[in-house]
Parts: structure tokens; sequence; C-alpha cells
């Protein structure tokens, strides 16, 4: 029979009822938006940035490629470094909507809309770079997909890792948008169902397919949802897998390692789980969800941030046992240079916010305390972002051939184009926090307990 | 004029509850009385109901199966007639059919045509399309009120069936008719 822990906190406080959690989790979306003022300045405000990083784009199409910092010896930088950066933020939200289905940890009801909805922004932001950095993305098709074309036909080349990640990256946007559409049928027709305003009754009554909450279909509805699941799952392993291919298929020292798979995988994870960390502090406040999204949520994911930095930091030490050990003395001097080279600091940055910051969530002090949080998560990103820069910068600046080696520096555009993309993003969250229910409602009345017939529970606790 | 709208409605006897459980227990005393129950409708899922109503399991998963193995052909066909057949190209004396590097590719496209598949194979066999009037037994089944609908086609006992929910807490209880055109499950 079912057994409850008696030691286990709930997962909804504050003694909600079903209605309760709809009127909580649809205020922001039936507030008319002139009346949200902090909304609408941290939407403009994204919206600004978002501008100035499309204009960074359109100058670099204008003036070519040139307008980065590229040279001879390092190929690719800010463009890869932010699309591997980008790509691994979008993780945490399918292993929260995927993965712990699976493992039926019912936490994730709270946070798995907010979580895909962040796996699909961030998606599009890494997108954004492999199509930018051809320069002439318009005639990129070609170079991507397998069109036919007046030229043989010269297919694309299906032994590259690149080519490999256009149909990883496109199939994984393509099923988690299905995926979160999917779980938003339910709680789009309650919308629709409370809507006064016409286009808002339109628009929600369109894109909820006519859901009526029969049985047939929620048994139908949750099959569906749970094969989703399981196809996800190996998908996110496969498109970071993939992703950690783009280095390790390569002949360059400190990147044709085994370990990048898992260890691409445990990095995107956690980079992931430090966003949806910095989204939930800021949307559980601002929305007063404190009592759907709580405290034990927070500290949930403070957890899984634990283990999979500890599981990066394992990695890192893995790497350099590995050059050692090998008796190999490019891998051996490349793994020196990362962290002793001219890109020291940009190792000690990664190290100090991936390995040792996230080791405070440890206390639970630290894991309860929202303002701690926030700051640990955003070093979280941090760390993240330089882990890319690291392992990327550092291996090529200095390679084979002393007479080839060089430094790169980013110029004003990529920096644009780099913070562009956080304006992208946060425009897409806010718009996302605005016009669609931040909370599952659906899964989130599933957690409410209701009394059982006094008769009826003797009977259980016979068994 | 009763004879003609029996016709073309069907009956619904509604049992609207605020309470899973109380609903669950309802419908078994339903079923062991012998009332036909159409369809329960809920504005989350609860477990075990579909069972209880006697809802077949789905085949979407046997429809996702073979979706996905469409795309696993569709990968390796797609892949063999552009690198063995259409351009083969030596490159370092390299196989064109090289092994683990097509992996990828088929495990993607079989992933995408298996979610795709079957979620508009969902779609369809629930008939749900954009702009599909919705027939609400509530208008707060989508918010917090779960409602038992009894088809009432060859019930006689209306005033039995109505007391067993009341029995069970239902705060209401009425009848609902419902062009037939219009529903179909």
């Amino acid at each position: 029979m079912h057994y409850e822990s008696p030691l286990r906190e709930p997962l909804i406080l504050g003694g909600r009822t079903y209605h309760d959690v709809t009127e909580e989790v649809l205020k922001p979306l039936e507030t008319p938006p002139q009346k949200m003022k902090m909304w609408l300045a941290a939407f403009g405000f994204s919206a600004l940035v978002a501008g100035m990083g499309v204009s960074c784009i359109l100058y670099l199409f204008f003036e070519g490629v040139g307008a980065w910092g590229l040279n001879k010896t390092i190929g690719w930088a800010f463009d890869i470094t932010n699309f591997v950066f980008w790509v691994g933020i979008g993780h945490a939200g399918t292993l929260i909507s995927a993965i712990l289905l699976l493992f039926r940890q019912t936490w994730r009801n709270s946070i798995n809309r907010a979580a895909e909805a962040m796996t699909i922004f961030a998606v599009i932001c890494a997108a954004l770079f492999p199509l930018i950095h051809m320069g002439r993305p318009w005639v990129g098709a070609f170079w991507v997909l397998p069109l036919p074309n007046t030229r043989g036909s010269l297919w694309v080349n299906f032994n590259s890792p690149l080519l490999w990640d256009v149909f990883a990256i496109s199939t994984y946007f393509s099923v988690s948008l299905i995926f979160w559409y999917l779980g938003l049928i339910p709680d789009l027709a309650t919308i629709r169902d409370r809507a006064k305003n016409k286009i808002a009754k339109i628009a929600y009554g369109a894109l909820s397919l006519g859901w009526n909450g029969s049985t047939r279909t929620w048994h139908r509805f949750e099959i569906v949802s749970l094969v989703l699941a399981g196809l996800a799952t190996p998908l996110v392993l496969s498109v970071h897998t993939i992703v950690s291919f783009d280095f390790a298929t390569s002949i360059v020292p400190g990147w044709h390692t085994t370990i990048f798979p898992p260890y691409f995988v445990a990095g995107a994870i956690f980079s992931g789980f430090g966003m949806v960390q910095t989204l939930m502090v800021v949307t559980r406040s601002a929305f007063k969800l404190q009592n759907l999204i709580t405290i034990g949520h927070m500290e949930a994911m403070a957890k899984v941030v634990i283990l999979t930095g500890s599981m990066v930091g394992l990695a890192y030490a893995t790497e350099f046992f590995i050059a050692w050990y090998s008796g190999n003395l490019f891998e051996q001097f490349a793994f020196i240079n990362r962290a002793f080279g001219p890109y020291w600091w940009t190792y000690f940055i990664m190290v100090t916010c991936n390995v040792v910051s996230p080791q405070l969530f440890w206390f639970k002090k630290v894991r309860t305390s929202m303002t701690i949080t926030f700051i640990l998560s955003i070093f979280v990103n941090i760390g993240m972002w330089f882990e890319r820069f690291v392992i990327i910068m550092t291996s090529l600046a200095r390679d084979y051939l002393p007479s080839a080696w060089a430094l790169y520096n980013p110029t004003m555009i990529e920096l644009g184009t780099l913070i562009g993309t956080f304006g992208i993003f946060f425009t897409c969250f806010f718009a996302f926090a605005k016009f669609l229910p931040v909370v599952n409602m659906f899964e989130v009345k599933t957690l409410i307990k209701m009394p059982h017939r006094k008769g009826h529970d003797e009977h259980g606790s016979d068994h | 004029m009763t004879t003609m709208r029996q016709d073309i409605t069907k009956h619904f006897l509604l049992g609207k509850f605020r309470n899973p459980n109380y609903l669950m227990d309802a419908v078994q005393e339903l079923q062991s009385e012998g009332y036909p129950i159409y369809d329960v409708y809920t504005p989350f899922p609860v477990h075990g109901l579909d069972r209880l109503i006697g809802v077949k399991r789905s085949r979407l998963t046997v429809a996702a199966f073979f979706f996905g193995m469409t795309g696993t052909i569709t990968a390796l066909a797609m892949m063999a007639y552009m690198l063995v057949m259409d351009w083969p190209m030596d490159i370092g004396g390299k196989p064109n059919w090289p092994g683990p590097a097509i992996a990828p590719v088929t495990f993607e496209l079989s992933v995408l045509f298996s979610a795709f598949g079957m979620v508009f194979s969902f779609f369809g066999v629930s008939k749900m399309y954009p702009g599909k009037k919705p027939i609400l037994m509530d208008e707060r089944v989508t918010d917090d009120v779960l409602v038992v609908a009894i088809d009432m086609k060859e019930v006689e006992n209306r005033e039995k069936a109505e007391s067993i929910l009341k029995k069970h807490e239902a705060h209401e209880v009425v009848d609902k008719y419902v062009h037939d055109d219009l529903f179909e499950v």
C-alpha cells in the first residue's frame, strides 16, 4: 500500500486547495500588464538588451566575421563558447521534466514548467551562434542540411560531429517544444475557461485544442508524457555527448579525451540547475509563489548542484591525473598551460565558481537562504561559462606548434552578442511568465492531499 | 418530442465533486450497482480512475515504436543514398559507410519521428485540434470540480443514482443533454 514518510515536509505549503493553486498561479496572467510595473520594467530592459544583441548580429552580417576577434590560430572562440554554454543551460529543464518524471520525483511538479521554458529559450540562444558564425546563414542551409544542390549533389558530411550537432540540437529543440506544449494544454484550458477578455478566450481556446478533462484523454495524455520523458532522457544525454564530440573527436591536446561526454553532461546539468535556481528565486518572490515553490524545492535543487558540481570537480582532477599518467608530453603541457598559462585567471574563476563555491550548499543555512542561493547560482553560471572558455581557448592558443601560438581577445561586437543573448533569453522568459502559467497547475494539484472517508481510512490501515 | 430528442442527444446525469477520493468511492459504488459511467471529467489526472471506469490501455506506445522505426529507416536510407549511392567520396581511404559515425543522426531522427508521431497520433485519437469547441461538463471542470457523467440512455432508476452521488458528497447533481454530433470521445 501507499506509504507516506512522516519525516518529509509537504511539497505544497499553506493548506492550499485546488482553487487556491489556480488563483495563485494565474494571478500574474490575469493582471493587466499596466498594473505590473516591475514586470514592465524588467521586460522592457531585457528587450532593450536583446535589441542591442540583434544590432551586433546585424553588424556582423554587414561587416563579416572579421568583426570578431578571431585569428589564424583561434578559428572559433566566443561563438562556440556561448553555444556550449547555452545548450548546457537547457539540460536542467529536460532533466527536471523528463528524468525526474521517470524517477517519480514529485518535487519536480512545481518547477518543471519554468525549467522547460528555460530549456527552449536557452536552446534558441544556443542555436543562434552556429547560425551567425557562418556569416551568411541564409547560404548556410546548404552547409548544415542535406539539401540537393547544383554541385553534384555534394552532400553534407555525416562523419562530422558538427553535423551531428545540427541534428541533435534541432531534434532536442523540437522535442522539448512539443513536450512543453503538451504539458501546457490542460493548463491552457484552465486559462481559457476563466478568461474574461475576448482575445484571451480565442487565443487560449485555440491553443488548448478543445481540452475538457476527460479521463480517456488524461489516460492517453499520461502515457504520451511518460513515453516522451523516456525519449527525452536519452535525447538530452545524447545532445551534450554530441556537443562534447565537437572537441573529443579532434586531435587537439586537452580536447581528445574519452571523459568528455559524461563530463560535459554533468557540467550541463550543473549549469542548468544554476540557471533554474536564479530564475526560481526571482519568480517565486516576484509572483508570490512561495507556497508552491517552497524552500524545500530550492534545497532539492541546491543538492543537485552540489552533486553535479562535485562531478565536474572530479572530472577536472581526472583530466589532470590522466594527463600525467598517460606520459604524453603534449597532453601534460596542455594541462599545465591550462592552469598556469596566459589564461590562468579564467581557470581560477572556473575552479572557484564550479568546485569551491557550490560546496557551501552543504550547509542548510546556505541552502535555505534565498539571497545566498541567488548569488551562488550566479557564480555557477559564471563558472560554467568560463569552463567552456578555458577548454576551448587554452587548448587552441597553445597547441603543437609554438610558432603558431596566439592569444585571443573578444571584440565589443562579440561581448555585445553574448550580452544580447541574455537579453533574448530574459525577454522570452518574462513574456512566458506573463502569458503562460509558470507553475504546472494540474501536476501541483495532484500533490494536494484530500481527506478520505472515515471507513475508508480504517480499511486502508488494515493492510 | 422526447423520443426525437433522445435520438440526437446524449443524456447524462452529472455528479459534481470537489474531492477525488469521494469521487472514486462514488464511481466504485455506481459501478457495483451497474450504472454505465460514460466518462469522468477532472482538472488533473486521478490515478486509478482510468482503470476503474474501464478505459482500455492506449496503444499509443506501439504507435510510438513504429514511428521511431520509421525515423530509423529514414535516417539510414538517407545516409546510404547520399554517402554510398549518389556521391561516394574517398576521404583518406575511409569506408563510404562509416559504422559508428552514422549512429548519432540515426538516433536523433528516430527520437524525432517517434515523439512527433506519437503526439500527433494522440491529438488525432483524442480529436484535439486548434479551434475545437470544448464540451465542458462544468465551467470549473478545469479548475477544481470533478464530474462523473452517467450515461442515462438505458438507466431507469435515476433517483437511486442521484442518491449514491449525494451520499458520496457530490455538491451538485444535474442532468445534461449534449448533441451527439458534437460529442465524440
